[in-house]
């Protein structure tokens, strides 16, 4: 990672026009315990530098020394926020591997449970991008719809935030009953609440003034760098794992992807409304093509993939969330190697941030959505 | 005593005074005494409830209840706040300037609440005292409070205090500026400094000046919230990017002391633009209680009046706090500077202008539209008319103006720069996973 250059003796202290900032660990904008080392003049971005690893857990190395079975619920504590599609992409690697044929039934609630997961997680990332920007309103606007869908979770996961939502070759039980209500109930209630945050935001002067032409990046850098996810459709390309390389029941489903011109913020924030949209769309659909029938392949008592390796990734809310899987044939994972979204994204921070000012550090930060427990997994 | 001093008639309360004093002692000193502690309990309690009613009004408008616990709809609370302040330790960074550190929430408090001594909360004993320079002073006095706020940011030693310091410092003097020359144009209607002179000016004009000075009045409003930090301005206590701002290491009765600071100054701004924009104390019909022989109830009534048109100000504070995001730096400084000043600049010319066209008319083919301009200006209803027209004009006049100024910069119209999403649709790639549909087993 790029290194700030840090002025040290007193000397140079006093001669140098910078002062280093560090913002974080405990920030009340980082976004968890992100470290954002700032070298200013004034109140403009010189140069920063990103320290992570506050958070780090040994994920990898502890996914070593578990069975199968047992990883699942570790990879909810990646990215706290969106538990439902982290642990998608572990089941779907070890199906894979295992060469499982999942009941079309399970895709079907897999894709409508993943979407919901996708609209919390933008729904938690609009809260507190809009509250870094100082409209502390639209957070708790945000919140009341993101609890509706954490109820819907709760009742049919027994959990809010760490779910554990998938088995191997299917799901741990059918939808609870009443789901299919719940679901349209908030369906059709979305759109209106959507609406209501974009009249607080999306033409409002100072907002526009806050986002657009901020943390630009131009759709050659973003490739370069690695962007997924909306960072990357924000910067006008139309990649989109679920388009790309379809998983769960995507492939039978009409949507479009949402893609912004100009990479700056503001488009960004416009990629991810749409988006919460599009989910909406998704899971109207799904529901009402959703088959009848069991949720769960016959999977064997214990886990043991083939030897060898295996990559699968989905879209995460965050972007393109990977898992290579190596293995030996026995009961525990040889390597298995996490694809972070976030981490990656990060690294756009500094070609964003410099020569901006502090506010839009912040307003950057918040436009990349990142989750810690992701990046230092 | 001095809650009962005020609901009882001054005249009893003044005989029951002079049988202890000299009447020069009860005019000068004890009155003035009862009329201050009366105000600076007022003025506490009711900082002290603001940040209750904040609660409650963001609450509402963020679909919550806000305090309950503490009392009867957690009418308490502010009390239980306070308690909690008082007895928190007092923690002093280790390399902090000990005796700036400990100074500035003081400078800060008293900045707030000695302008109160010249604002004229009702006629007569509603007055601490009616200095003839009354608005200098309220101006001059209030931008001590800038100081506070740049010795606790400097002497806390710590870098988020510095930089909110310093961007209050910067604000406060850009705002301060156009906040002042806002108030010329109702000076010269009110031809007095003095706060209440203005109020009467307006009395005998019977004429609220936000009638006649629209485009003052807007620029005032937004300079004063921009001047209080408040939201959409609050960048100095910025929590998202300067975790507290200059305030950052202070805790405990000293933060709050920041905090009532705070609010003791909304106070003062909403005072000062109740004063010269909507007519005081006065309200139509009001004088009846006076002219039906209650002196005091009028007193009382017309204290009412004010507090009341203070209280409705307070409320554009908290719904503008909790509606809108925060400005960035540079595009305050370009309000400040791009906006207000000029705005403020073009309110002068043109209220001198109306003062003059208006008083030119007067005679002109019979016409009559002043009636007298000895204590501020009177006009007759034709004067009126032309005046308030004047005055509706000056804001288009003032729109059109800014805009040719600041057309070229690119904040101008971000509503135009604004882009739709495209919606796209790829062509579907190689499934990782087998669909759904092909994949069921039967």
């Amino acid at each position: 990672m790029h290194q700030v250059e840090i002025a040290t003796t007193k000397e140079t202290l006093l001669d140098s026009p910078e002062m280093v900032l560090n913002m974080g660990p405990q920030h009340p904008s980082t976004h968890g315990v992100l470290r954002v080392i700032l070298k200013l003049d004034g109140e403009t971005v010189m140069d920063l530098d990103c320290d992570i690893g506050y958070l780090h857990r040994g994920m990898e190395k502890i996914a070593e020394n578990r069975m199968y079975t047992m990883i699942a619920p570790y990879w909810d504590r990646l990215d706290y926020i969106a538990a439902v599609s982290n642990g998608l992409v572990w089941v779907e690697t070890v199906e894979q591997m295992m060469g499982l044929v999942v009941p079309p039934r399970a895709h079907y609630i897999r894709t409508i449970l993943t979407e919901l997961n996708r609209i919390a997680s933008h729904l938690l990332w609009l809260a507190t991008h809009a509250l870094d920007i100082g409209a502390v309103t639209v957070l708790l606007w945000a919140l009341r719809e993101r609890e509706e869908i954490l109820k819907m979770f709760e009742r049919q996961f027994g959990a809010r935030l760490t779910c554990h939502a998938w088995r191997i070759g299917g799901m741990p039980n059918d939808t609870y009953e009443g789901f299919s209500e719940d679901v349209t109930q908030f369906v059709d209630n979305f759109p209106h609440r959507l609406d209501e945050y974009e009249t607080l935001l999306t033409e409002n002067r100072i907002w526009l003034g806050r986002t657009v032409g901020i943390g630009v990046i131009s759709a050659t850098d973003a490739v370069a760098i690695g962007l997924t996810g909306p960072a990357l459709r924000g910067s006008g390309v139309a990649y989109d794992l679920r388009k790309a390389r379809p998983y769960a029941a995507y492939a039978d489903l009409d949507f479009d992807i949402p893609v912004g011109e100009n990479g700056d913020t503001y488009d960004r924030y416009l990629v991810r409304l749409e988006e919460m949209r599009q989910s909406r769309l998704i899971i109207q659909q799904a529901l009402a093509k959703m088959p009848d029938g069991p949720v769960n392949a016959k999977v064997p008592k214990i886990i043991k993939p083939p030897v060898g390796d295996y990559y699968h990734s989905i879209e995460g809310p965050k972007g393109e969330l990977g898992c290579y899987l190596v293995s030996d044939g026995s009961s525990r994972p040889y390597r298995v190697r996490v694809r972070p979204s976030c981490l990656i994204n990060l690294q756009a921070l500094r070609q964003m941030c410099v020569g901006h000012l502090i506010a839009d550090v912040v307003a950057i930060i918040g436009t990349l959505d990142i989750v810690l427990g992701e990046i230092d997994r | 005593m001095n809650m009962l001093a005020l609901f009882a008639p001054p005249n009893l309360v003044d005989s029951l005074l002079l049988r202890f004093f000299s009447a020069e002692t009860v005019n000068y000193v004890v009155w003035p005494f009862i009329q201050i502690g009366a105000v600076v309990t007022g003025i506490a309690l009711w900082a002290l409830y603001a940040t209750y009613l904040e609660r409650k009004v963001s609450a509402f408008m963020q679909a919550r209840l806000g305090p309950m616990r503490v009392g009867p709809y957690g009418l308490l609370q502010p009390i239980a706040d306070a308690i909690k302040l008082l007895t928190k330790e007092d923690l002093r960074p280790d390399k902090a300037d000990p005796y700036i550190f400990f100074f500035a929430p003081f400078v800060s408090v008293a900045a707030a609440f000695i302008v109160f001594a010249v604002i004229p909360f009702g006629p007569d004993w509603g007055v601490i005292t009616d200095i003839n320079i009354g608005l200098l002073f309220v101006l001059s006095v209030s931008s001590v409070g800038v100081l506070a706020i740049i010795l606790a940011g400097w002497s806390s030693n710590s870098k988020y205090a510095l930089l909110g310091g310093l961007r209050s410092s910067a604000q406060m003097i850009s705002y301060e500026v156009s906040m002042g020359l806002a108030l010329v144009g109702a000076l010269m209607f009110a031809r007095t400094l003095s706060l209440s002179g203005i109020v009467q000016a307006q009395g005998l004009d019977s004429m609220w000046y936000i009638l006649y000075q629209p485009l003052g009045f807007i620029v005032f409003l937004i300079s004063g919230i921009a001047e209080n930090n408040r939201a959409p301005f609050d960048l100095p206590e910025a929590e998202s990017e300067l975790v507290a701002g200059f305030h950052t290491e202070y805790s405990g009765m000293r933060w709050s002391l920041f905090f009532m600071a705070e609010y003791a100054a909304m106070i003062v701004v909403s005072a000062i633009a109740t004063t010269m924009y909507l007519g005081g104390w006065y309200f139509p019909g009001a004088w009846r209680i006076d002219l039906a022989g209650h002196h005091s109830l009028f007193v009382l009534v017309s204290l009412f009046i004010f507090c009341a048109k203070m209280a409705i100000l307070l409320y554009v504070y908290f719904w503008l706090r909790w509606t809108f995001p925060r400005y960035r730096y540079d595009q305050l400084m370009d309000l400040g500077w791009k906006w207000m000043l000029p705005a403020a600049l073009l309110n002068i010319a043109l209220s001198a202008l109306a003062i003059f066209t208006v008083q030119a008319l007067d005679g002109w083919h019979g016409m009559s539209t002043v009636e007298s301009i000895a204590r501020g200006v009177n006009l007759t209803l034709t004067g009126k008319i032309i005046m308030i027209a004047y005055g509706v004009a000056g804001v288009f006049i003032a729109a059109g103006m800014l805009s040719a100024i600041n057309w070229r910069s690119r904040d101008f119209n971000l509503k135009k720069q604004r882009r739709q999403v495209r919606l796209m649709s790829p062509a579907q790639g190689q499934p990782a996973v087998a669909p759904a549909t092909v994949a069921s087993e039967s």
